[in-house]
């Protein structure tokens, strides 16, 4: 069976673009030395499994009570039989446990002198990042610089929730009142998936994230667009009219917009358009899946604090060109 | 009726936490069935409701922890005990009584919130308990969970946190002063020095759960801060509390059955455990072990590096004592004369499962590995090969085991044996995925999963796993039914196994034994190198035996309790006033009571 399993990882480690959140396509210093510490303990537990199973299974197979057999021997015990295998796996551990420990304090989440620093704030049910040095603020979505050391700092607005993002390290909980620490530098550009792991409430499931690991020039360009005012719509374009729509809508309670709204409860949106995803990373950012959310939340994601819009079908076409403007 | 009622018999009680306990497992195992359905498929699976959803993993939890494993202990340690240290009864008949009708009471408590919806203006199936079976803080608060799903939940472990406690102290008191002339401890059945460890492990855990809900309630309450950063209190204070009894809990669920499989691998084998005394100091270790390991459940919220190694540490010592158990259970068989019947099968399983949930165990005890594990459907597995793999495959073990001992009859050992391999292979396919789905990225107790992880193949194959293990149990609840209907023909030892309860008829006699035997080895029945087998008891007691008779004072006092519960629920003082006075006057009436009706 473990066999099995060993035969199976290296297929996954393989093929690993099939899966966004596998542990075993590390991507970053912190996660690498997660799977290879995982890979040590992994192949030491095969060794005291076949072990143990085929003793197991010889004594079953061997000592089957046969007809007319005598009365077996009544053994007690064997002292030195006793001492070995108390021994023999503390010794195994001794090789489990160093490396543990050595792993323990190089990931204990400090960060090399002059890395980026981000904040990560968990909200139900979605993460709200900030960049102090950078002076911007992001939403769901992580932009970073490839190979670059990053320092997170994690707290919560609400409850406990779990930043995890399988290939760049392993999970640290956000808990309100404190602040925790994670560090890692990415090695290789691209688009990584992560969720809440820690059970948040109704819609824990559909806590996700994404994060993008990106070049130095890409991820410039990126963090001058965040800093850039949001787009002001054409006159007369259906999103200026979009716009009229938010301004008098109840959106503006909620959300903030540079400029336009300064809600407090929701994501920012001043930069909605330019994001892959909306609702915590849960549908791609589309025309559709806008109307859907815009119309009924709760009804894509329970318990979603945004209560159903009712606007109409006019109303709701220019919004959604407006929310797509806003670059 | 009313004998069943009023009963203070240790063998009716047992029965009674038997029949009990199992009709919790089925309701606990229709709750898995149910998420595992809604799992078959990624995006939003069969339809189940995110609320609905919460609410079955956290009752799936609480049951199969507070309703199933721990009541199917009891029901060996109640009928099983006082027959294995030759006594007639345990030390305290009544408050065994009272154990378990606070057990049931609590049971149905805290089920009954699956209905009682519309009590509080909402749907059925909106407030049963919602926030896990381990609680945290702060999303247990009135803010983030406002309803009385949280109530019912820490009001119902509130209640059976007093159903284990009692029962603790009574079966403390039972192994070390009850034991028959010549019983010495290094002579007690593995079984019961297991549920000695136990029983001290439940006096000193629950107390800490009883704390961490007391607070808890204030906090909900009556506007206290003690887990509310915004008002000064600590979140992380309740998952220590909490750990600290839910640690100590695993060994609470995990001891008996290793008790269980010492007692059946040696009767099946012809040959006494091996290194009796090491299995049983082991199990000592474990314990105090035990008591010094609860922050590995919490690696992932940042204790910093000290603390998470000292906890690393202490954890991967756990592994050396269990190793050695099983060690000796192997030495056991070794050199034996093993007979296959079906509960030689499920210990042999028991070891063979428990092997991998220990070893899974062991890559989360190393801290940082476990920082890519916790929380995820790998953990998932891994509870489930010690709690079923373990505990249940060793629970089925005594219950093909005793059951002839319980009840006069003898399972069918054909119907017995498609349990056995359903279940096993039933198993593996359920948790053997759940390994992978988990290192892919799936986190626990969600609802929903995006079918772009590539995790819906391994679901599938849970389901399936879980479906067999839930046709498995229906064979096996046949096969309990149908021996209802079978003559009581059951020989007192039908295995040719070595402790006191077998020296006794099946099922027992209402005073056990016609005489206290005296015991001068520690294996009674059996010829061993210095001593021939015991004589065996006549088959008349030679004296008239007084043996008590029934009490309602145990029930009434237990009705107290769902009482308060109800009243503190509906927020209603005078209910709970009402229920107090309950119980004050049950245990008044109790304490002067004549106890020979």
């Amino acid at each position: 069976m473990r066999l099995v399993l060993a035969l199976l990882l290296l297929f996954l480690t393989a093929c690993s673009g099939q899966f966004p959140q596998s542990v075993f396509a590390p991507r970053s210093d912190f996660s690498t030395e997660l799977a290879g510490l995982f890979t040590n303990i992994f192949w030491w537990a095969v060794a005291v499994f076949v072990f143990v199973e085929m003793l197991l299974l010889i004594a079953i197979a061997r000592f089957r009570a046969r007809p007319g057999a005598a009365h077996p021997k009544p053994v007690h015990g064997h002292t030195a039989l006793e001492i070995g295998w108390t021994l023999a796996p503390a010794l195994i551990l001794v090789f489990i446990a160093v490396p543990t420990m050595r792993a323990i304090f190089a990931t204990s989440g400090h960060a090399p002198e002059g890395a980026l620093r981000v904040e990560v704030i968990g909200h139900q049910w979605w993460w709200e990042y900030r960049y102090p040095t950078l002076n911007i603020s992001a939403y769901n979505e992580l932009h970073l610089p490839v190979r670059t050391a990053i320092q997170v700092d994690m707290t919560s607005a609400d409850v406990i929730h779990s930043f995890w993002v399988p290939r760049l390290g392993g999970k640290r909980d956000l808990i309100q009142g404190r602040t925790n620490r994670i560090a890692f530098r990415a090695d290789s550009t691209g688009e990584y998936w992560g969720q809440c792991a820690e059970f948040c409430g109704a819609s824990h499931a559909n806590m996700r994230l994404r994060v993008f690991v990106e070049s130095d020039s890409a991820f410039q360009r990126w963090v001058d667009q965040q800093r850039a005012a949001p787009a002001t719509p054409a006159k007369g374009s259906p999103a200026e009219a979009g716009e009229r729509v938010f301004r008098r809508s109840a959106c503006i309670g909620c959300h903030t917009i540079a400029g336009v709204a300064q809600g407090k409860v929701g994501p920012d949106l001043s930069h909605v358009g330019g994001r892959a995803t909306i609702a915590g990373a849960l549908f791609p950012n589309t025309t559709e899946t806008l109307h859907r959310w815009i119309l009924n939340a709760p009804s894509l994601k329970p318990g979603a604090s945004m209560p159903p819009q009712n606007v109409s079908p006019q109303d709701l076409d220019a919004l959604v060109a407006y929310l797509q403007s806003l670059k | 009726m009313k004998r069943w009622l009023t009963t203070t018999d240790h063998k009716r009680i047992g029965l009674l936490y038997f029949w009990t306990a199992f009709g919790f497992f089925l309701i606990g195992g229709l709750e898995a069935l149910i998420i595992r359905a809604q799992l078959v498929r990624p995006d939003g699976g069969l339809g189940v409701s995110a609320e609905t959803f919460n609410q079955l993993f956290t009752m799936h939890g609480t049951t199969m922890v507070f309703l199933a494993l721990m009541p199917l202990s009891a029901a060996f340690f109640n009928f099983i005990i006082p027959l294995q240290i030759g006594a007639r009864d345990v030390a305290f008949p009544r408050l065994n009584a009272f154990s378990y009708w606070v057990f049931l009471l609590g049971g149905l408590f805290l089920n009954a919130s699956f209905i009682a919806g519309p009590l509080f203006g909402a749907d059925r199936l909106s407030v049963a308990p919602d926030a896990g079976w381990f609680g945290y803080a702060n999303l247990t608060s009135r803010q983030f969970s406002p309803g009385p799903n949280v109530d019912f939940w820490l009001l119902g472990l509130q209640i059976l946190g007093i159903a284990s406690l009692a029962a603790g102290f009574n079966f403390v008191v039972t192994i070390l002063n009850m034991r028959a002339p010549g019983m010495r401890m290094l002579r007690l059945p593995v079984f019961t020095w297991m549920t000695l460890v136990t029983q001290f492990l439940v006096i000193t855990a629950f107390p800490v759960i009883t704390v961490a809900l007391v607070l808890l309630m204030f906090d909900r309450f009556f506007g206290t801060h003690f887990f509310l950063p915004s008002g000064g209190g600590d979140p992380i204070l309740w998952q220590h509390l909490f750990w600290m009894f839910g640690h100590p809990e695993v060994y609470i669920l995990i001891l008996p059955a290793m008790g269980i499989v010492s007692e059946v691998l040696p009767t099946f084998s012809k040959k006494p455990l091996f290194g009796y005394t090491v299995v049983v100091y082991s199990g000592v270790v474990i314990a105090f072990l035990g008591w010094s390991v609860w922050s590995h459940h919490m690696f992932s919220t940042g204790l910093g590096p000290i603390a998470d190694s000292v906890f690393a540490g202490t954890t991967m010592l756990i592994a050396i004592p269990t190793g050695v158990k099983i060690f000796n259970w192997i030495a056991t068989l070794w050199g034996g004369q093993i007979r296959f019947t079906t509960s030689l099968l499920f210990a042999v399983g028991f070891i063979a499962m428990f092997i991998i949930g220990g070893l899974s165990g062991v890559t989360h005890a190393s801290a940082p590995s476990d920082l890519q594990q916790t929380d995820t459907y790998y953990v998932v597995a891994h509870i489930h090969y010690v709690l079923f793999g373990g505990t249940i495959l060793g629970l089925f073990a005594g219950i093909y085991y005793w059951w002839p001992k319980m009840t006069g009859r003898l399972l069918s050992e054909s119907l017995g044996k498609v349990h056995f391999w359903l279940t096993l292979i039933g198993m593996n396919l359920a948790f053997f995925p759940m390994h992978f789905s988990g290192l892919l990225g799936m986190p626990r107790r969600i609802y929903t999963y995006s079918a772009d992880l590539g995790v819906a193949r391994f679901n599938q194959l849970s389901t399936v796993g879980a479906f067999l293990i839930g046709i498995a149990t229906l064979i096996f609840f046949w096969n309990l039914l149908r021996t209802r209907w079978r003559p009581a023909n059951a020989p007192a030892n039908p295995w040719d196994g070595a402790t006191l309860e077998w020296a006794i008829p099946s099922p027992p006699p209402v005073y056990n034994f016609t005489v206290i035997p005296t015991v001068t080895s520690r294996l009674p029945l059996w010829q061993t190198e210095r001593h021939p087998p015991m004589t065996p008891l006549p088959d008349r007691p030679p004296a008239p035996i007084h043996v008590p008779g029934g009490s309602w004072w145990p029930m009434i006092t237990a009705f107290g309790l769902p009482i308060i519960a109800i009243g503190a629920l509906a927020h209603l003082i005078p209910i709970v006033l009402a229920g107090a006075g309950v119980v004050i006057v049950g245990i008044y009436r109790w304490a002067y009571e004549p106890f020979e009706m």
